[in-house]
């Protein structure tokens, strides 16, 4: 008896939905960014198994999440150098207090 | 209906998971998000070695697991952000995202459940050859990935560039 495929993708529904959770509530801009990565890291997830289990001949998937393994990676880099900048302008990184380009 | 290791490992390492990135996403201090985030990635590595992708799994474990959660520590640690980690939104927005949130994962889960293409089982396990990977990832003929190797190299380099241009001290 093998895993079924739908608990790995309901596993990643999981971690999808906490990640979305997050973005909707929280005021702090890394731990949004930490909501982000928990999406980033379902629909890797769900690459490989589908690729697993659907196409295993075959390796696509495995290089879909590879390069988002990569673009994650850069994103996050940006972003931190981004709050890291906001903060030593606004000493605060909440969502509440950057509204200066809102005119 | 008989309980292989396999599973009792699944089912240890999903477990973890879930609790751990639904506490990263509720937990009041930011380091201890940071830490249920890092076991999160953990798992992820788990279930790719469970999987067969040995070198995906190794991938996640070095560029995740190692580089991106020192990043995030350093700058939890460099922009003093757990003071006001608890200031709440407004109770409306509250009730209205958790609505939405728990809605949509029951609809996807509805969703999973009744359709059939889930219904697969898996092939029996076969771990990927490490060679194949690293010929399909800089291959030129028609499975060959180097164009897209080769973007994502620039990109690397131009966040890096990037990065070191906006936080630097002007």
């Amino acid at each position: 008896m093998e895993i079924h495929v739908i608990s790995y993708l309901i596993l990643s529904t999981v971690m999808m939905f906490a990640g979305i959770y997050g973005f909707f509530t929280r005021r702090n801009l890394l731990a949004i960014l930490i909501s982000v990565e928990l999406m980033l890291n379902a629909t890797n997830i769900n690459f490989a198994v589908f690729n697993r289990y659907l196409f295993p001949g075959v390796l696509e998937g495995h290089f879909f999440t590879l390069f988002g393994i990569a673009i994650s990676a850069a994103e996050t880099a940006v972003a931190i150098a981004i709050m890291i900048n906001v903060y030593r302008n606004v000493r605060n990184i909440q969502t509440d207090d950057i509204n200066e380009m809102k005119g | 209906m008989e309980i292989t290791l396999q599973q009792i490992v699944f089912g240890v390492v999903a477990l973890m998971m879930a609790v751990c990135s639904v506490l990263s996403v509720t937990t009041g201090r930011i380091l201890r998000a940071a830490t249920a985030l890092l076991f999160v990635l953990f798992g992820t590595a788990g279930l790719y070695f469970m999987l067969g992708y040995t070198y995906l799994g190794a991938v996640q474990l070095s560029v995740y697991a190692g580089g991106i959660v020192v990043l995030y520590v350093f700058s939890i640690l460099l922009t003093r952000s757990d003071k006001n980690m608890n200031r709440r939104i407004p109770r409306g927005r509250w009730f209205a995202a958790t609505v939405a949130v728990v809605t949509g994962f029951f609809l996807t889960v509805f969703l999973l459940f009744t359709n059939g293409f889930a219904l697969n089982t898996v092939p029996a396990l076969v771990e990927q050859n490490p060679a194949g990977v690293g010929e399909a990832l800089v291959g030129m003929d028609k499975y060959g990935f180097i164009l897209p190797f080769e973007a994502i190299s620039v990109l690397l380099l131009a966040c890096m560039i990037g990065a070191i241009m906006i936080a630097r001290k002007h």
